[in-house]
């Protein structure tokens, strides 16, 4: 019995430091940008363009355009990733075919972000002749997102109990209709549990829009989906790649990081904010 | 368990029945043609020559019963018996597991409902069911009740409502429940969620209602009320309740159908089932020799 008690204590005592270890690595990054980026951060950086080639003034086409980039991303990618994971949970015979096309969204997850980016190019750049743009941009970082939402969506999907379907058929609901008013409602929080995962991901990423929507520098903003857009994961890839003032740079690409963090952190506290209150009102 | 089946009669009503409405020796009644005399009434519901399959596995062999108007039919037998996939089968919702075969007839009110072009939604508009554990939508009360309507294309907000206070008033549950319609119907205690799922049936006014074992999960006050409430929705709907629980088949319905291994070993009046079974397996499972 005691030495029960000591083998659980010691599993407890280790499972307790892996996650004071994971909170220590977050707080380190958290710490670093914030000491090195926090100083450079004012009502001007977040409001004005950049000024005497980057060494100045503020990052806000590049927080406009990363907004348009992620909203883009995400309406592209929600409804085809909900509909996807919808048929394969819900209408798709089971079989090996399902379970190739699974495995197929999986692989899709993997595949390297800067591939999407060559992908974009080619086929809504070139081929589709969307040329560098918000939209190629927002499409590329909608496909890199979309097995995030299958996967999450398919989850969610498949956490709604059969107990409702059949509830819901046996009124002489469709199928469609139960899927519709029963199903995809039930299953939403999960579905925007999906959707936190990817705005933090895609507002992130570099590679998919090099060389398809991100501009070093613009003087204005985006007037439609075809302008090209500063981007801010781009920004500080460029700020610490190019350009003759590393030191201001520096400055500027840390303060860049910071809002970069808070911006993908605010939008996943919308998503959660929206989560909890769908929970509230679907469950007691 | 005896006193309750010598006042059976009485408490079922069964001694209003006319006796010339019950044809030939009391408790033989199905036919060679499968058509029961059922209470001499015209059967809501017919099965004849029925088999079933899930996959290359045989789950009923051959069911021949009918079933009565407006009245109670439980359908009783050990786990595994068939009872349930039987009722399953009577608003098609045995077409949710793949890999399944149906043989045979199903009529209700002479309509083929087995064949392909009786649509299985219009179907159980009018063949209700209630589940094993209650089931309800992760919605307001109101808006669980108001669903069925809907997707029967109710539109008129007043209907809507109306209806949805009736059902509420049928199922014995609006008093409970009158001044949260608007709360989670999974704030609900289990019985009470039960009642709300027996509603939500009431909602799209069915002619058939399906019972599938609706007190496996509740406790006997809960339990006692819904056996209430059926005996109350008989004036108006056909009922038909699988069970596990042979004092609940006693004490709610007027037909006991017994099944056993996929087969149906023995139909009558429950009183008959109950105090004069015909077959030997019959009695065995009753006086709880097996099962």
């Amino acid at each position: 019995m005691k030495r029960r008690g000591i083998v659980q204590k010691l599993g407890f005592a280790a499972m307790a430091s892996c996650m004071a270890a994971n909170i220590l690595f977050l707080g380190a990054i958290l710490f670093f940008i914030a000491s090195k980026g926090l100083s450079s951060i004012s009502w001007e950086f977040i409001t004005q363009a950049p000024r005497d080639a980057m060494t100045a003034g503020g990052v806000a086409p590049a927080i406009v355009g990363t907004f348009y980039l992620t909203l883009g991303a995400i309406l592209f990618a929600l409804p085809l990733g909900v509909a996807c994971a919808v048929y394969l949970t819900e209408y798709s015979p089971k079989g090996w075919i399902v379970n190739v096309l699974r495995i197929s969204v999986n692989n899709l997850a993997g595949v390297p972000s800067v591939v999407f980016g060559l992908f974009g190019l080619t086929v809504f750049v070139k081929y589709m002749g969307f040329g560098v743009s918000i939209l190629s941009g927002s499409l590329t970082l909608g496909i890199l997102a979309l097995p995030v939402i299958i996967s999450a969506s398919q989850e969610a999907l498949m956490a709604v109990p059969q107990s409702i379907r059949e509830a819901s058929l046996a009124l002489g609901a469709t199928q469609w209709e139960t899927i519709r008013k029963v199903v995809l409602p039930a299953a939403l929080p999960g579905i925007l549990t999906g959707v936190i995962l990817s705005v933090g991901r895609v507002a992130g990423e570099t590679a998919p829009i090099l060389f398809t929507a991100a501009a070093f520098y613009l003087k204005g903003y985006p007037d439609s989906v075809f302008s090209e857009v500063m981007a801010l994961p781009y920004h500080i890839y460029a700020l610490m790649t190019e350009g003759t003032h590393p030191e201001e740079q520096t400055r500027i690409a840390y303060a860049s990081s910071l809002l970069l963090l808070g911006l993908v952190l605010s939008v996943s506290m919308l998503a959660i904010w929206l989560r909890q209150r769908q929970r509230k009102a679907y469950h007691a | 368990m005896h006193d309750t089946l010598v006042d059976y009669d009485k408490q079922m009503g069964l001694e209003n029945f006319h006796p010339s409405l019950v044809k030939g020796p009391v408790g033989v009644n199905i036919n060679s043609l499968g058509e029961a005399d059922v209470f001499g009434l015209e059967p809501k519901i017919i099965s004849r020559g029925v088999n079933f399959y899930y996959g290359s596995k045989r789950a009923l062999n051959n069911i021949n019963i009918s079933f009565a108007p407006r009245r109670v039919t439980a359908i009783i037998g050990p786990s595994g018996c068939g009872k349930s996939t039987f009722i399953r089968l009577l608003n098609r919702m045995h077409e949710l597991v793949p890999g399944t075969r149906l043989e045979g007839e199903i009529l209700l009110d002479g309509l083929d409902i087995i064949s392909p072009a009786c649509d299985a939604a219009d179907l159980r508009k009018r063949v209700g069911m209630v589940f094993q554990k209650p089931n309800p939508f992760p919605k307001t009360i109101f808006e669980n009740i108001a669903y069925g309507l809907e997707v029967n294309g109710v539109t008129d907000r007043q209907v809507i409502e109306a209806t949805v206070v009736d059902s509420l008033k049928k199922a014995a549950l609006w008093g409970e429940v009158k001044d949260r319609l608007k709360d989670s119907a999974l704030g609900l205690s289990g019985g009470q969620q039960q009642r709300l799922c027996i509603a939500r049936a009431l909602a799209v006014s069915p002619e058939v209602i399906l019972f599938d074992e609706p007190c496996a999960s509740l406790d006997p006050i809960s339990t006692g009320k819904i056996e209430e409430l059926i005996l109350q929705l008989k004036k108006d709907y056909t009922i038909i309740i699988v069970t596990h629980n042979m004092q609940q088949a006693a004490r709610v319905s007027d037909r006991t159908a017994f099944f056993l291994m996929g087969d149906l070993i023995e139909e009558g009046r429950t009183d008959n089932i109950f105090k004069a079974p015909r077959d030997r397996r019959t009695e065995d499972y009753i006086t709880g020799r097996f099962g």
